[in-house]
This record gives C-alpha cells, structure tokens and sequence, in this order.
C-alpha cells in the first residue's frame, strides 16, 4: 500500500508537465491515450478483417463468379474471380486479423488499458513507458502482416492454426513460401506486445489501486482483466516459443514438427524427425486459453454495463469472480479438445473430455448470475445495456454449442465441419464483439468527453443482433448436414449442392451485418466531434472511473479516490438516489478512511 | 428452399444410431437451456424496463440457494454426458480383433486405398463388403488429412510419419461420400471420394474381377528379398538382428528395458529409424532405410510381417 499511499500524495495532474503533440497523442505514455490507440487501430483492422469474410463468404455463395467492381481490381490475374491459393488467403488472413489484431488488443490493450487504472483509481499504469511499447510493438506486426501480401506467393496460407507441415514446407501451399515466414515473425511481434500489457496490467492492479479498494471492491472488468492477463502471462510463451520452433524449422531446417520421408508435391523434403503433433499440443496449449482472453475481459465488461443499466448490484458478485478464475483455470487444461481425431489415446482424450464438460459449470453460474441481475431490476436499454443483453442470448448459443465439441463421438462427426465456424462465431462476434460495442457506447463519454448517438446506437444493435444471427445460425446446420470448412468450393460434392440457398442467405446476412457496422463506425466519427457533451458521471454509475472528468486530464483523478465499498451499490437503502459511488463516505457515517482500508 | 434437407445423413454404419441418439440428447439439453435463457431475458427485459424516473430496483445481492441449484444441475448434466460420451467413445475407438484390413495412403490430393487381398488398390473410392467390419489403418505421405465418411460417423486424421486407424461397420449397401476434413492446402475442395457399400457376394465378385496385380504380403515378400532383409533377419541368414517370424502383434523387450508392443507404427520406424528401439540383445547395426522404400512399399512390407508366422510354420 506504500506506492498507493505516495501516490494519494502526489496525485492530482498539476503535477504532470503538459507534454507536446507528439509526445501527447503519438507517443504518449499515457494510459487512456493508449487505450484509445489501440482502440482505433483495431477498428481499422475489425474493418479489414470484416471485408476479408465478405470475400470468403462471397465464393461460398457464388464460386467462381465475378465479384462487382472489385472483382477486376483484384483478380484480373485470374479471370476476375478469386482463385484457390487466393480463397485459402483470404479464410487465413480473416482468421489471424480478427483474433491478433482485432480481438485481442481490443479487449487487452485498448479497454484494459483504458478502464483499468481509471476503475482502480490509479493516476496511470505502473510502467508507462513499457505500456507506449506495447502499442509500439503492434506496428512491426500490422506493417510486416501487410507485407507479406506481397510476397512471392502471397500471403500465409495454412490456416490460422498453421499446421505443419502444411505451414513448414514450401512446397506443400503457395502462402507457405514466404508468407508463412513473415507470419510468424508478425505474430512473435504480437507475442511480446501482448506480454508487456499483461506484466503492466498486473503490477498494476496489485500494487497502485486506490486506498480502500481491495481485491474484493474492485468491478468485474478490472477483476477479468487481471485474471486474463495473468491467464495471458502463463500461456503465451509457450506460443511464442513454438513460433520461434516454426520460424526455425522454416528458415535454418531444423527439424522440431517435419516427420521424415516426406514427398510434398513431388519433392522430397530434406529435414525430418520431428512430430506434426508437437505443434498442434502447443498451438493449442495457448490458443484454447486464447478463446478465454477473447472472451473473459468482455465477461466482465457486460457485468458493469448490466449492473449500472439494471440499476441493481451484480448478483453474485464473489461466485462471478470465482467463477471467471474457475474458466481462467480450466483452460490450461482443456486443449487436447481440439485433436481429439488426430490419432490421440482415447485415456488421455476422456480426461479433455471431462475438463472440457467441467467448464459448464463456470459458464452456467455466469449466465444464471447475469440473468439474476436483471431479476427485478430497473433496466434502462441504453445501446450499451441492449448490447450486454443481447451478450447474454448469443453468448449461451456459443457455450451450449461447445457441449457438442466436449462430447467427443460427437466431435469426431462435426469436427473440421461448419458447426465449429458457427460456434467459435458466436463466441467471438456474439460474445467478444457484443462486449466490445457494449464496452464503447459505455466508456465512450469518458473517453472523449461525448456520448454516443443513442438512436443510431440502437439502430445499430438490433441490425447487428438479427444479422449476426442470421449469419451464423444457419452454419450449424451446414455443419450438422456434414459441410467440411475451409472448402474453396463445397459443391465439388453433390451432397452439398442442396447447401447453396442456405450459403446464399448467410452471405447476405453477412453484408448486412457489415452494413450495419457502417452505421457504428460512422456513429463513432461523428460523435468524437458532435457528440451530445457528456459530465463527469452520465450513466449515474458507482465506479472510479466516472470521478474523474470526461475525458480525464493527463494523472486522471484531481485527488487520490477513497474507496469505501464495492463496485455494485445501486439501490442502496442508504441513499436518496439509485446509486452510491465507491468514493462516497457513508452518509451520516463519520469519513474515516483508514477504517474502510 | 429446404426440400430434401438432410440435418443429418444417412445413418450407414453400426456406430452411426448411437452417435445420433447421443447427439440428439445434446440437442434437447441445449434447447431447453437456450429456451430457459432466451424467455428469461425477454421476460426481464420486458417486466422490469423502467417505466418512470426515480423507481428503485429491488437491491438483492445474491442467494446462495440460486447458485447452489444452478451450480449443481449443469454439474448433474455434464457428468451424463461425459459418462454417456466416454463409453460411445471408448467404444467406437477400440478396434475390433476380427476385422476387414485396409490400408489408406493420402496425399495432395488423392486417397490411395490398399486392399490386402487380390492386390486391389484403388485411388479415391473405396469398395467395402455390408455387414463386415471394415478396419482403415491410414498414412500420408505429405501434410496432415483426415478421413471423414460422415454417413458413418468416423473422421480421423491421417498423419504423415504415424499410423491412425479407424473402423467401422457399413450397414446399408449404397454410394457414400468421402472427404478430406483436414485443411490440406490449394485444392483441399477437391480432395474427393466415396465409399461405395456392397452386398458380400458382390463385393467378393468385384475384388477379383480387378487387375489382380500382386497381393500386398506377396509384393512385400519380394521387396523383403530385394532389399536384403533376410541376410540379417531371415531364419539362414547371419542372425545379426532379431527373427521377424511371429514379431507383429507381439511384446518386444528393448534394450532400455521397455516393453513395447510391435504395432504397425513400430514396424514402421524400426525400417525407417532402426536406432530409435533398440531389441535387447542386439546391436544397433541396421541401416536407415529412409528414402528407399515408399509408404506403400512399407505397406507391403508390414503386411508381409503380419503373415510371417503362418508361412513359417508351413
Ligand atoms: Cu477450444
Ligand atoms: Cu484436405
């Protein structure tokens, strides 16, 4: 507590120098400013990574066929239609873009640098200038990703999972070349940036929060945000590390994940003895706990909205807490899920398979506990609300549909198949996205001072909710009806050319729910400089970050908060109004401080 | 626009009623759920919207009888299905002791398909008799595929460097897709096949009406002579490594003191990287044979082994 104590001392932003433009909005060592960096980077990259998936989703619609306009743009090598090579591109670079640049510094770089010194009442982050670096190390990433495009060959085109020896060998795909390379250096890039937020984030919330807020008081965003980032901290290396391995493999012939005697494309392949399964156990070692990252800080990004908007205490706050730590842990041990057909010992396969039937559990309480929230509340459908509830709805699609990969005969059928796109869609758009656009119209007031439109912001939830459903529904049933992913064209198969109307209706609900982001991005132009003027506190909310002015200065609070109780007190019987923030002193109660420490 | 709409496809194998009746059950667990969830918002949503500035909200903290329910039923549920799951699991993993062989070689991007008798081999379809239990012992000799006939149920992945296996027992004569399910690279949607389920007699008819070229065991028995196998291995030769009548199927003491079974995977890299196991006894004398023999030649090879103990008690 003594870094707090000094901090309470010499907080207040008087006693920050006023930097210049350069040092104040580029590289800034600034926590909000950073948040917002990220944040606006990764809109950029959301829209990338969307217009990829209208590409992908065009040839599953009409194969083949000429795409209007950019159809000459782009493929006039080919015949104006998208080739092969280009297709398994097109579903890689989607794939990388969404989960690397998009999803996960959205939620652990742009918000959790955000919210979190702001919510535990900190002047910033414990390392300001490894912070500014975290962003810093995205660009290498975003700039060599954009290179590879023009590679010899193009861009990596293995899949996001990047199995070898599909990936190391370079005769065995035309994104395997040299665009694999550039992939895993990008991806390395992401890795250490990733890793300096998580060390940041954690330091951070333990030792600077503000005097009176323990572990206990603090809101479940900052709550998912440490344990994501400690969740972060233990399995990313093992990532980083088997990247380095591919990266070795690919440029010095090491031989961590080629078997010998390999004949790809009539050329016999000189490196050998390792294991196409090594890479796959720790691909999967981070990449299962990825989906957690992906989607723990939305988690606790919904709690907030829910509780201020329903005007009522999170419900269940410690098991929510327990809870996320219980998702955090059993996805250390839940990977093996994703290879159950890849020859794995069926002993060593029940025992994923029980762990993944484990996180039911969590998952449930979670759910049950948002939907006690709203139990004889007070709700007020701010766009942000209406996205945490429509959270709620799509997110328990995306869980329940996880049964059918934890249930393992029934894996093994749907496997590789379209079930597993609809399910980790509804997951990462239902549930990562909705938190996202929840989080934005929430915290948007505090980070440039305005809000939101309202009106379109609703519009721009029920087009969202409707087309994202539309969309992603019908691939169970692609999926259920034994479609295979990854098919540059599923009617090669005869079985699958009833499957055409149904891919025609998803690639429609696929532009629209594209369109409808139109509205969101436009939205959040217009209001960054027309917006509605926000006050300190608009939503009437109990956290620490609403003391501080909108948008907070350079050091966020004028004076250190006190915290004198939990995150959650709407309704309290104690007050007139339906809420008390955290840094209110109990009305009639003598403020003592030291005795709420 | 959803005539003929199959949500499943035809059940064609033994396995096939089980795995649906198991995924039905997942499919009325996760309505109800989905169902429960979906009304309660609606109906929250609906009943406690704020009507009129300055209502308070009920201030209810939580309930520990609620948490313990909701905890302990979705607990009750996932135990079932993990109880339910595992045995459908164990059960369609354990191959069967009496079994049809065939061996499957992919690569980009075709099915090689080795049938042990008649020397049949075909290249992306796969004749298989009704009734009988079919067992796919599968290799690749490039990138990861899998082997997925969805009529049947069955997917697994076909490695390069390992054997996987798979089995199944086709109860409805017909024509059925196959597929590649793995992502194999540029023309991964072209990886097509199908399996086509006939009657026995048939099936007898169909395999010797082929182009009868050598059986797999014969042509592994010759290329046994022509590398020289038998100068260390044979019964005349100089005995420098272990006889190999009878080794396939049994317990083979090595010289690290491990006891492993000899298994087609064994077999395999004890051809291709004779010093990874060493049989206790012997000296690790025998040369690499990587890059001579072809993933069908040690097809042949292993199935020559597997015959080794009839012939020499003939
Ligand atoms: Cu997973
Ligand atoms: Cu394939």
């Amino acid at each position: 507590m003594n870094a707090t104590a000094h901090h309470s001392e010499s907080g207040g932003h008087g006693h920050h120098p006023q930097p210049g433009f350069l040092r104040k909005y580029v590289f800034s060592l600034d926590h909000k400013i950073i948040g917002i960096q990220f944040l606006l980077t990764t809109l950029v990259f959301f829209m990338v990574g969307g217009l990829l998936a209208l590409a992908v989703r065009w040839q599953l619609a009409w194969p083949w066929q000429e795409m209007p306009v950019i159809g000459k743009m782009l493929f006039s090598d080919t015949g104006n239609v998208i080739s092969p090579e280009f297709y398994t591109m097109l579903f890689t670079m989607h794939a990388s873009v969404m989960i690397f640049f998009v999803v996960i510094p959205m939620l652990i770089g742009a918000f959790a640098n955000f919210c979190i010194p702001l919510m535990i009442g900190a002047p910033d982050m414990a390392f300001p200038t490894l912070n500014m670096l975290s962003y810093w190390f995205f660009w290498p990433a975003f700039l060599i990703m954009g290179y590879s495009f023009t590679v010899e060959g193009g861009a990596a085109a293995a899949g996001w999972t990047a199995y070898p020896p599909l990936s190391t060998i370079e005769t065995a795909a035309p994104g395997s070349l040299g665009g694999q390379t550039w992939w895993l250096v990008a991806l390395i890039f992401v890795g250490i940036s990733s890793m300096m937020g998580s060390v940041n984030y954690i330091t951070t919330i333990i030792k600077m929060r503000a005097p009176g807020m323990h572990m206990f008081r603090m809101p479940m965003t900052v709550w998912a945000m440490f344990i994501t980032a400690l969740l972060q901290a233990f399995a990313l290396p093992v990532l980083t590390a088997a990247l380095a391995m591919q990266l070795l493999d690919r440029t010095l012939q090491t031989g961590f994940f080629n078997p010998a005697g390999l004949v790809v494309n009539n050329v016999t392949v000189a490196t050998g003895g390792g294991q196409p399964i090594l890479w796959q156990h720790l691909f999967w070692f981070y990449s299962h706990p990825a989906v957690y990252i992906m989607i723990l800080p939305a988690m606790g990004i919904v709690s907030d909205v829910l509780s201020t908007f329903a005007r009522k205490p999170l419900f269940g706050y410690r098991p929510m807490v327990y809870s996320v730590a219980g998702i955090a842990g059993l996805g250390f041990v839940v990977w093996g899920h994703h290879m159950f057909q890849s020859g794995m010992n069926p002993a060593l396969g029940a025992t994923f398979m029980v762990s993944t039937m484990m996180i039911a559990l969590p998952s449930a309480i979670k759910t049950f506990n948002w939907l006690g929230t709203l139990w004889r509340g007070n709700l007020i459908f701010t766009s942000a609300m209406l996205f945490a509830v429509g959270f709620i709805s799509v997110f328990a699609i995306g869980g329940l549909s996880g049964i059918f990969m934890a249930a393992t005969p029934i894996d093994i059928y749907i496997h590789d198949t379209y079930f597993i796109v609809a399910h980790i869609h509804y997951v990462l758009m239902g549930g990562s996205a909705f938190g996202i656009f929840a989080g934005i119209y929430y915290w948007f007031p505090k980070m440039f001072g305005r809000t939101m439109n309202e009106s379109w912001g609703k519009v721009h939830f029920f087009g969202t909710f409707v087309a994202m459903n539309c969309t992603f529904f019908p691939m169970h049933v692609l999926g259920a009806a034994g479609m295979p992913r990854r098919l540059a064209d599923p009617y090669h198969y005869e079985t699958f050319a009833h499957l055409k109307d149904l891919n025609i209706f998803i690639t429609i609900s696929a532009l629209v729910l594209g369109g409808f982001q139109v509205i969101f991005a436009l939205n959040f132009i217009f209001s960054i400089f027309g917006g509605e003027k926000a006050d300190r506190n608009p939503w009437r909310s109990n956290t620490l970050e609403w003391v501080a002015p909108s948008p907070p200065p350079h050091g966020n609070f004028e004076t250190t908060p006190i915290v004198y109780r939990g995150p959650y007190e709407y309704a309290s019987p104690e007050v007139e109004e339906d809420y008390l923030p955290q840094n209110v002193p109990t009305p009639g109660a003598a403020p003592v401080p030291g005795a709420a420490i | 626009m959803f005539e003929n709409f199959p949500l499943f496809p035809d059940q064609v194998s033994a396995s096939a009623g089980k795995v649906d009746a198991l995924y039905a059950f997942l499919v009325i667990v996760t309505i109800v759920f989905s169902v429960l969830i979906f009304t309660a918002v609606l109906f929250f949503a609906v009943r406690y919207r704020r009507r009129k500035q300055g209502e308070l909200a009920k201030t209810v903290h939580s309930s520990l009888k609620l948490e313990i329910v909701w905890s302990v039923v979705p607990l009750i549920l996932a135990l079932i299905m993990f109880g339910w799951g595992a045995d459908l699991y164990f059960e369609m993993w354990r191959p069967p002791t009496e079994a049809l062989d065939v061996f499957v070689v992919g690569k980009q991007w075709m099915w090689n398909l080795l049938h042990t008798e008649e020397g049949q081999k075909e290249l992306n379809t796969l004749h298989v008799p009704l009734g009988q239990k079919i067992r796919l012992t599968m290799i690749s000799e490039d990138v990861i595929h899998s082997f997925y006939i969805p009529a049947a149920r069955v997917k697994a992945d076909v490695l390069p460097g390992r054997y996987t296996r798979l089995w199944f027992e086709p109860t409805k004569a017909g024509e059925y897709h196959l597929f590649c399910a793995e992502y194999c690279g540029t023309k991964h949607s072209a990886m097509i096949g199908k399996v086509i389920v006939m009657p026995p007699v048939e099936y007898e008819r169909w395999l010797s009406g082929g182009a009868g070229s050598e059986p797999l065991d014969v042509a592994g028995e010759r290329l046994f002579g022509q590398l020289g196998c038998q100068s260390c291995h044979g019964a005349e030769g100089n005995q420098r490594g272990p006889s190999l009548a009878g080794v396939f199927g049994s317990k083979v003491q090595l010289q690290d003191g491990r006891v492993i079974v000899s298994d087609e995977n064994y077999i395999r890299e004890s051809i291709l990287n004779p010093k990874a196991k060493i049989v206790a006894g012997y000296e690790p004398l025998m040369p690499t044979y990587e890059g001579q023999v072809s993933e069908e030649q040690l097809i042949q090879l292993i199935s020559y082994l597997k015959t080794l103990d009839e012939k020499d008690s003939n």
